[in-house]
């Protein structure tokens, strides 16, 4: 147990940080991801493929890479925004970006996945007896569309919450990073400090997963 | 027309305003894309010196010779990930409850931890005896296995009931039954979700930058950390072209296959890369 005691602080910084970026670019991953669904169902095409080329180019792109490009990249041509609200620095904040980028084309995904689940007619109802585009959406397919998205939200989200271990490959120090920085000190087996950690990110995983099946159930019961 | 049930076929009248909009979007399109090239023409970023080093042959076939590295990792990987998912999934469908609550326990676990993770992990403890290659394929195995795992679970669970009963009832064993009628009927239906789990291997790989391994992105690492280059931009620009070459083309090898399951009539396995066993 007094191992434990000795990982704690670091632990704590660690998981810390992990769950920032992880909060801070579901946010963001999610606002980008469902503006770009709607831009990939538009009838304007220039919408449809600026969209396409988006999903196709991030999804594609390994997020190293994109790390690179944003977090390397973005302070050699002067780009340094900083979260400070939250307590981030510029490389923390630029890992925010790199990953709510590469994260909102799998949301885009999902939306669209969503929002095309919900039958035609239903639309087609809601139009015949009048009702607005903002109607239609708000009340009878946003509804129904949302019921269908959580269960691959979750998965996009549990992908993200992994995700945001690769800032530990640029100097940022977050869950995955403190195995480096405990292993160097020797507090413990390198064997007991990965344990601890991955039971971190099992627990992190566990519970996306539990309130994606809370709200799936809450909505369903709705009906 | 883009299949969508928010929109109606569009009459003469919002024929004529989509025009507006598309031009307005477009306009509105090429203007963000021309000022992200501004920005980087503002910041010399798009400058020869930046990119020369496409032009140098020594780099090329450096890049080249990772390039090759990145490709074996994958190709290692997955490999050896469709051998663990198959095991892991034969053995989460087995009747013995002391082989199957292993199996979902190791899948469960292995699904739900960062690769990267399980890449130092392996490194710091075994490099001695691994090295980087290994410490990766090995990372990546567990990881692909278990999510192959359980496409291929699901792939045996989709073929219809009547044709293991149909298998039973002329006295074959269960092992038979999923070795010669439940595996073959169900590859075909798998076979894009593995090959998308290709594309996640494949991008996974470059995880070894962290490490060293000596794949492109670990080679591109010195190019652009050099004071002599200093481009990461650059060469991350670089790395996306031949990520996103690769991986879109094998994207579309799976969405083909895809239809033609599709077209066939039977049901196509979806991968979910990251869901634990709540709910």
């Amino acid at each position: 147990m007094s191992t434990l005691q000795e990982m704690w602080p670091f632990l704590r910084t660690g998981f810390g940080m992990t769950i920032v970026l992880l909060v801070l670019s579901m946010i963001l991953s999610t606002l980008l991801g469902t503006v770009l669904a709607g831009m990939r169902v538009s009838p304007v095409w220039p919408f449809r493929m600026f969209g396409t080329g988006y999903v196709n180019i991030f999804r594609n792109t390994p997020l190293v890479v994109l790390f690179i490009l944003i977090v390397e990249g973005f302070p050699a041509i002067d780009v340094r925004p900083s979260f400070d609200s939250a307590g981030l620095d510029v490389f923390e904040s630029l890992a925010v970006i790199a990953l709510s980028i590469y994260t909102a084309a799998f949301v885009c995904e999902v939306v669209r996945a969503g929002v095309n689940t919900v039958d035609a007619g239903q639309a087609e109802a809601a139009r015949s007896v009048g009702m607005t585009f903002g109607q239609t959406l708000r009340i009878v397919v946003l509804p129904q569309a949302f019921r269908n998205v959580i269960p691959p939200m979750a998965s996009v989200y549990i992908a993200l919450a992994k995700n945001t271990s690769v800032a530990a490959a640029f100097g940022i120090v977050e869950a995955t990073a403190e195995l480096s920085r405990m292993n160097e000190r020797t507090i413990a087996s390198t064997m007991k400090l990965f344990v601890v950690i991955a039971i971190g990110y099992i627990i992190i995983v566990w519970v996306i997963a539990l309130v994606a099946a809370i709200l799936e159930k809450g909505v369903s019961r709705a009906r | 027309m883009s299949s969508s049930v928010l929109y109606d076929a569009p009459g003469p009248r919002a024929k004529r305003r989509h025009a507006v909009y598309s031009v307005v979007g477009g306009a509105a399109i090429l203007a963000l894309l021309g000022y992200l090239f501004w920005r980087l023409w503002d910041a010399e970023q798009i400058t020869p010196e930046k990119w020369e080093f496409l032009q140098d042959p020594d780099i090329v076939n450096d890049l080249l010779e990772g390039l090759r590295v990145t490709l074996s990792l994958a190709a290692a990987a997955i490999v050896l990930a469709v051998a663990f998912g198959a095991v892991f999934a034969a053995g989460r469908l087995s009747d013995h409850w002391f082989i199957r609550l292993p199996c979902i326990a190791v899948v469960e676990v292995f699904r739900a931890i960062p690769v990267l993770l399980m890449i130092l992990f392996l490194n710091f403890t075994y490099s001695a005896q691994l090295g980087d290659y290994w410490s990766i394929v090995l990372a990546l195995m567990v990881y692909n296995g278990s999510v192959l795992a359980e496409v291929f679970r699901a792939g045996i669970l989709a073929v219809p009931k009547g044709q293991s009963e149909a298998g039973l009832a002329i006295g074959l064993r269960k092992a038979q039954v999923t070795r010669l009628i439940l595996a073959p009927q169900a590859i075909s239906t798998m076979l894009p979700a593995i090959i998308s789990q290709c594309v996640v291997a494949l991008k996974d790989t470059a995880l070894g930058y962290a490490i060293g391994s000596s794949d492109i992105t670990d080679r591109a690492k010195l190019i652009f950390t050099s004071p002599f280059y200093n481009n990461p931009i650059a060469v991350a620009l670089m790395l996306m072209a031949v990520f996103v070459t690769i991986n879109y083309t094998l994207s579309l090898i799976a969405r083909l296959l895809e239809a033609r399951t599709r077209r066939r009539g039977e049901r196509v396995v979806q991968v979910d890369s990251g869901r634990a066993a709540v709910g």
